[in-house]
């Protein structure tokens, strides 16, 4: 067999699945239809505290074409969780308005909403508490924080240090609940046979999600088969097992039917995660040439009662700049609402809009050149930890964007320029996200007609994983990609990491490289025959990703924002927005630029749009529907590019790879808002920036 | 909002009235019976097997479930099945000629005017009805000149597509992708 081609990685193979795509035959988890199908529709509480007294689910089942309904008075048991928001219908308790209590199951779905809508539950509510406040008497600090860091850090003296430093920032920075919101809502169709369970859901993780349903069920993992070829977006929100999952098989184990559940856009705003409200003081003392002394940097957050999820929002200034003396710190409070969960750069998005706030505010203090502080302040080495940067390129993300940007020559006088009935302004901040490399298994063959089929239970939620996998494969392969076909999303597979923290490329990356190589060194040993039943190797890569050396890594990125100030009615749009990262190898020009540039557009919607508002009075997110929850449409960014710069870091994977799902949405808010202040001369130090923040 | 009537059983709730319907989706006829509750786009996507159109909202507030009644476009989701029986119905399913794309499914792909693809169909029948409003001379709220056939340029097109929200940001593609289309 013939094994010579050009490199794949690196050129712009159009995404494989986009046949499958735009032509309507791609199917996703709901659009599955196994036999004797029956359509579920959950019922959610309508106290934000309390308990369930009763539940009339004998009334509902008598009404027409309903086949079940269930309640905790009448659930299968499950066993215990470690995450209590998946102990689904198992107790009477309702930790906060929009919980899950009931669900029903009927022939048809209009049968199952009417019936849902009817089924009368009695509660004895009691009162809610599920207001943020710094000041909350019950904050207090978290034992870790999401992915594993720690929840406080020092170094040095930071107090001493604010209190000597020539030239002092504080300020307090909030950042409002925001929901994924993905196009594709939540949906499951479960279907038990025997003792096993087959999922079709919507889930960035095939594998992790076996692992949380098999144990609920009393059941061993090969039990569970989850398939998940085709996922609408997740930004985090289908990362892990979430209730209406549990929901779902466990009513089609109480119908003794396949159900079919699907979030509605209202129940997701209770159901399937958010990213926390956060309250930030940042405090930065510099010398008067802007060199940073001290930063200290403190988070308020909220989570639920039913599970402790703590956003790791001060984590990337332990990664930003120098200053000998530095604190962090992570705060939180456990309130009668749904429990926050992973949101597109959990942690670097909302801590980087308060960071680089502060460094603008920083610049205007010392009269400094924003892009040329973040230069005077760049480290040596990983401020907190003291490692090496495997390689970091921030400067020269800098340098480029401003290059490209036209940022030379910017007079930094606020409120200075307009351009019709409009105040502009620009801004700059930098971006940060770390490089995580997790274990996962692969699988490669090769058949008698030289095709090779490479298997991974990794998930393509729109990143262009399936395609940039196909490149990795056939450059490992040493072939064309046109003869390799990728495999993921389906427990059948060999089993790998879920989609989260940007680490998709390069831990399954990793297995596809390495199990590629097993099966060249097989096919070598065979003198390049390949018998006629195929020829198939796998690898695990849980010893080399344990095994890495210590580095900090991480990927950097600048961003630069335009934007334009009704001066009638205080309406802010981004007019341009251009950023520059730095993230290793790029494997797809295509795939990333458009990674890059949809994380852009969450970032200047966080900026402008986004909030989730919290009702005090009834307890629930108020606008939890797409017409008050505003995403952006195609008019809302104009002009957004997206650049990089290419890295040759031999720390990092086989691919030489950082992720780039994320950092994208990191620093953009802050970029707006900078510009927003150089527009108008005002400071927002609360998102989303809406025109009655500027209407003075 | 649940728990608002009281039932005490059946009797009160009448049983689903159906109706028998013959639409014609596609070019193909397709009768089916249907509840009278029901929309357009739980018919095609659980009795048809056109699951193309998709769900993201059922309000609609997001445009996925765009389809083109009688060549315009529609939100199947705000439609009720039993409206439909005497249009001409075409999803996402029936733009391409056989295996031949649509000249607009071909331009997605090529400007990688798509993500995770589940606005996708939405997008791609919200930009066929835009062509052909264009084509009719409809102006759009940013038609500088009334009097004149609107040009599609890039404003132009952004504003026709803003009805249909992509989460994933593919927008530059998808405007890119339909201007191509349009000239
Ligand atoms: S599903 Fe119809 S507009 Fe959203
Ligand atoms: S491609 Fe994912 S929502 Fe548009």
């Amino acid at each position: 067999m013939k094994t010579e081609a050009r490199p794949s990685v690196g050129a712009a193979l159009e995404r494989v699945e986009g046949v499958e795509k735009v032509t309507g035959r791609a199917r996703y988890a709901y659009e599955n239809f196994p036999d004797e199908l029956a359509y579920a529709v959950p019922v959610q509480a309508t106290v934000a505290r309390g308990t369930v007294l009763a539940a009339d689910v004998d009334a509902v089942v008598r009404l027409p074409g309903v086949i079940a309904a269930v309640w905790h008075g009448n659930a299968p048991r499950l066993a215990p969780a470690d995450n209590a928001e998946l102990a689904v219908l198992q107790s009477d308790r309702v930790s906060y308005r929009g919980q899950y209590v009931a669900v029903v199951v009927a022939e048809t779905l209009q049968c199952a909403r009417e019936a849902a809508r009817l089924l009368r539950i009695d509660y004895d509510a009691e009162p809610h508490d599920v207001e943020l406040r710094a000041d909350h008497p019950e904050m207090y600090r978290p034992d870790r924080v999401n992915a594993g860091y720690p929840a406080d850090t020092e170094l040095g003296d930071p107090d001493a240090a604010l209190a000597a430093a020539p030239v002092l920032v504080d300020a307090t920075y909030r950042t409002p609940a925001e929901h994924n919101n993905p196009m594709e809502p939540h949906a499951t169709v479960a279907v038990w046979s025997g003792d096993g369970l087959t999922l079709h859901d919507s889930t960035q993780g095939v594998s992790a999600l076996r692992e949380t349903i098999a144990p609920l069920f009393g059941m061993p993992p090969e039990n569970v088969r989850v398939i998940s070829p085709h996922v609408g977006g997740g930004f985090g929100s289908k990362g892990a097992a979430l209730p209406p999952v549990v929901l779902a098989a466990l009513a089609a184990k109480h119908a003794g039917r396949p159900v079919k559940l699907a979030v509605t856009r209202q129940q997701m705003f209770a159901v399937t995660g958010y990213r926390t409200p956060t309250i930030q003081r940042v405090r930065l003392g510099a010398d008067t040439g802007g060199r940073l002394t001290a930063i200290v940097h403190e988070a308020f957050e909220q989570s639920s009662r039913l599970r402790e999820f703590a956003e790791q929002t001060t984590t990337p200034t332990r990664v930003m700049y120098a200053a000998p003396d530095r604190r962090t710190a992570h705060r939180l409070v456990r309130l009668d609402v749904p429990t926050p969960a992973w949101m597109r750069a959990p942690g670097e998005a909302p801590g980087m809009f308060a960071l680089e706030s502060a460094m603008d505010e920083l610049a205007v203090a010392c009269g400094i050149d924003p892009v040329e502080l973040r230069i005077r302040n760049e480290p040596a080495a990983e401020p907190e930890s003291g490692l090496p940067f495997s390689s970091r390129n921030l400067v020269a993300c800098l340098r480029e964007g401003a290059r490209r940007f036209g940022w030379a020559g910017r007079d930094p006088t606020p409120a200075a320029r307009t351009r019709g009935r409009m105040l502009v302004g620009t801004g700059v901040a930098a971006s940060t996200y770390p490089v995580y490399r997790r274990p996962s298994r692969a699988s490669a063959r090769c058949d008698p007609d030289d095709r090779f089929t490479v298997r991974i239970a990794a998930a393509d939620i729109g990143t262009g994983a399936r395609t940039i996998l196909t490149q990795v494969a056939a450059d490992a392969l040493r072939v064309t990609p046109d003869r390799v076909r990728v495999e993921v999303g389906d427990t059948a597979l060999p089993a790998a990491s879920l989609a989260g923290g940007s680490a998709g490329t390069a831990s399954w990356g990793t297995a596809v490289v390495r199990a590629c190589e097993a099966l060249l060194e097989e096919l070598d040993r065979r003198g390049g025959d390949v018998p006629a039943e195929g020829l198939e190797a796998t690898a695990d890569t849980a010893e080399e990703v344990g095994e890495q050396p210590e580095y900090a890594r991480h990927a950097f990125g600048a961003q630069f924002a335009e934007v334009g100030v009704d001066l009638d009615t205080g309406e802010a749009r981004v007019l341009r927005l251009l950023g520059v990262f730095a993230a290793g190898r790029i494997v797809n020009p295509v795939t990333a630029r458009s990674q890059f540039v949809g994380g852009m557009t969450m970032g200047m919607s966080m900026a402008l749009l986004e909030e989730s508002v919290m009702d005090h009075e009834f307890g629930d997110y108020l606008n939890h529907d797409l017409a008050q929850y505003h995403v952006p449409t195609a008019m809302d960014l104009p002009d957004v590019q997206a650049y990089w710069i290419e890295e040759d870091d031999p720390h990092l994977n086989p691919l030489g790879a950082k992720g780039i799902g994320e950092i994208g949405i990191v620093g953009t808010a802050a970029a707006v808002a900078n510009a927003v202040h150089h527009a108008t001369g005002v400071r927002v130090r609360d998102l989303p920036i809406r025109l009655d923040k500027l209407v003075r | 909002m649940n728990g608002e009537t009281d039932i005490t059983g059946a009797d009160g709730v009448p049983d689903p009235v159906t109706a028998d319907l013959r639409l014609s989706v596609n070019g193909v006829p397709r009768p089916v019976t249907v509840d009278t509750r029901e929309t357009l786009l739980d018919t095609l996507r659980e009795h048809l097997g056109l699951t193309g159109a998709k769900k993201g909202c059922d309000h609609g507030q997001c445009g996925a479930c765009t389809v083109l009644v009688d060549g315009r476009r529609a939100l199947s989701c705000l439609t009720l099945t039993v409206t439909a029986d005497d249009v001409e119905i075409v999803t996402v399913e029936g733009l391409a000629d056989g295996d031949a794309l649509h000249p607009l499914q071909a331009a997605f792909i090529e400007n990688d005017a798509l993500q995770c693809g589940y606005c996708t169909p939405g997008q791609l029948c919200s930009a066929a009805g835009a062509l052909a409003e264009a084509a009719d001379g409809w102006p759009s709220a940013v038609t500088p000149d009334l009097s004149a056939p609107p040009r599609l340029d890039e404003t132009e097109i952004r504003e026709r597509m803003s009805g249909n929200l992509c989460r994933c940001g593919a927008y530059p593609g998808i405007v890119a992708a339909v201007g191509q289309v349009a000239r």
